[in-house]
């Protein structure tokens, strides 16, 4: 048995029935990180002395019977998810010495319940990206295949888990960047409502947009990491107070009488790849075989989604990133004498393109003259988004469709062409407009073996349907239990 | 929409970031790209619909404004990462001529 390959909760049966220890747990995906890392690129810092304290103590845990099912289990943490003492750099060149002196409230909740952190992982800088070529370090590549993008901006968080680097692993998601490359490297990914998880010592992209969420080898992972790091946290103002119910609990339920909505707007485009709607079709054809209905339904707006994002998240962004300013943390250019010009240099020569592009759209949207053109006009567009998604929540239980219409591409493809790149996040950018849950579950492969992902969105706190569909339709298959040979 | 070179330059210098020529030729055709296809937003009809700066309902977080005691020392934490710092102070280059 190769340790590294179990999933959390196989790992955590084993810990629990003392077969094996959380120190041998985490040795065993050292070694995989030290032989395979290099080739993959997912690692930006590996946290290896620590684990090993990490792990002792959660064997103490576990030989008190006080051991969470997390207790021993190896995850690795995006880059963008402050870990006091260990570096947090966002993949940017202007945080690259960046040791935040607190934790963020998930690794807060996650260290209370025992869990070993292998290291932090890669992404697009400052999570703006889809690809993570973006990251001021390397890209990522996709274990599936490696001249492949793993997607993005959580491609370190995919691109480990799906490679075995770790058991599970935590990424951001402000327009796909958990669903995506979950999707692209095979894995589930859970982008909860927002809310539900604290963004306390997450850095900040588009606050309105960004929520934190597990991406693991399949669906009884995802809920026992979305168990461990959800709730209310008074020190997160957008925190929501709704109760966190066990989302192991009702896995099993199954999908008989689930009314599935199938958006007409997602499905009537030629954009889909054909291995990757016939894979969506498989994917209806299991679920309607379990008992579950499926139902014609329209969000009108859809084809307004990708413009009002693409307003609302640069104008976030470039507010959130205004204070990279070389005074607080970060780099500096020391060469400035004056303020103005050492601001400028500072931002100029830590920031990458990719960034600077969205803080100049952002800051020209909102800027005068401009402000009720296009940020103003994409916040009521998105207004009346989340209104199609009411409407079509009153008939439905779950919205389904593909995660992307094409599977990983090729390093390098579209990095010339930013608007080619936005336009894939066509099925899952409502999801974050609107505040919903929703979640990537592998639904088969294409010709070239590239994984796909079937995307189900759900309404408001209502992650557990989403959860038990995902389970039902995982049972049926295959496809989470194939790992990709490196 | 269209953004020339010139308002690329401007706005990159209220966001604070320096561009080259180079750079700002490639951007401002990008960006004009991007702006085009944002452009398509003027198609919706918005009239008297709210708009959105939170998906869901949110209440302000209020308590009560009360000092609470914190492990170590505040200022050792918040310059912790000062690329310069002296006497408990950021030190940033002289404002005042």
């Amino acid at each position: 048995m190769t340790l590294y390959n179990l999933t959390i909760h196989e790992a955590a049966d084993l810990l629990h029935k003392k077969e094996i220890r959380p120190k041998e747990l985490a040795q065993s995906v050292f070694q995989r990180i030290r032989s395979l890392d290099e080739q993959i690129g997912a690692y930006i810092t590996v946290t290896e002395e620590a684990a090993m304290i990490q792990a002792d103590q959660a064997e103490q845990a576990i030989l008190n019977g006080t051991a969470s099912p997390l207790a021993g289990i190896p995850i690795s943490i995006k880059d963008l998810i402050c870990t006091e003492g260990v570096k947090t750099t966002c993949a940017s060149k202007i945080l690259e010495n960046f040791v935040p002196t607190y934790d963020a409230t998930v690794i807060e909740k996650l260290k209370s319940q025992d869990a070993v952190f292998t290291g932090k992982v890669n992404m697009d800088e400052f999570a703006m990206g889809s690809t993570t070529e973006n990251s001021a370090l390397r890209p990522t590549v996709n274990p599936w295949k490696p001249n492949h993008s793993p997607g993005g901006s959580s491609g370190g968080s995919a691109a480990s888990v799906a490679a075995s680097m770790c058991l599970g692993s935590l990424g951001s998601d402000t327009g796909g960047s958990i669903r995506q490359p979950a999707s692209h490297c095979g894995i589930v990914g859970v982008k909860p409502t927002y809310g539900r998880v604290s963004r306390y010592g997450l850095v900040a992209f588009a606050s309105s947009l960004d929520q934190i969420g597990p991406l693991t080898k399949d669906v009884t992972d995802a809920a026992l990491l979305l168990n461990a790091i959800s709730g209310y946290d008074i020190k997160d103002s957008t925190s929501a107070p709704e109760n966190v119910p066990d989302f192991t609990r009702n896995l099993k339920d199954g999908v008989k009488g689930l009314k599935i909505g199938l958006p007409k707007e997602y499905f009537n485009t030629d954009g889909i790849e054909e291995d990757v709607r016939s894979a969506t079709e498989k994917a209806i054809e299991i679920l309607k075989s379990q008992g579950a209905e499926f139902v014609d339904i329209s969000l009108p707006h859809t084809a307004y989604a990708v413009a009002s994002y693409y307003v609302i998240a640069p104008s976030e962004a470039s507010s959130n990133l205004a204070r990279y300013d070389g005074v607080k943390y970060g780099i500096r250019d020391m060469d400035q004498s004056e303020l103005l010009s050492m601001y400028k240099e500072t931002r100029s020569k830590g920031f990458g393109l990719e960034v600077k592009r969205r803080i100049i759209i952002g800051t020209y949207a909102l800027s005068s003259g401009y402000y009720d053109a296009y940020y103003k006009k994409a916040s009521q567009v998105r207004t009346l988004i989340i209104n199609d998604f009411k409407k079509a929540f009153e008939t439905c239980d779950l919205l389904l469709s593909p995660v992307s219409p094409s599977p990983a591409g090729i390093i390098g493809e579209h990095s010339d062409d930013p608007l080619k790149l936005y336009l894939s996040d066509i099925f899952t950018i409502s999801a974050n407009l609107a505040g919903l849950p929703a979640m990537s579950v592998p639904c088969g492969f294409t010709k070239h073996e590239l994984p796909v992902g079937l995307h189900l969105m759900g309404r408001h706190f209502d992650e557990a349907t989403l959860l038990k569909t995902a389970y039902s339709f995982e049972q049926a298959t295959e496809f989470h239990k194939k790992r990709p040979q490196i | 929409m269209k953004i020339s070179g010139e308002d690329v330059t401007k706005v990159a210098d209220l966001a604070r970031l320096t561009i080259d020529n180079e750079l700002r030729d490639k951007l401002s055709a990008q960006i004009g790209n991007i702006l085009s296809y944002v452009d398509t937003l003027e198609k919706v009809d918005t009239r008297d619909v709210v708009p959105t700066t939170h998906a869901l309902s949110l209440f302000n977080a209020f308590r009560e404004d009360e000092v609470k005691p914190r492990q170590g020392s505040g200022t050792d934490q918040a310059l912790a990462n000062a690329p310069m710092k002296e006497d408990g102070c950021f030190v940033v280059p002289k404002i005042i001529g």
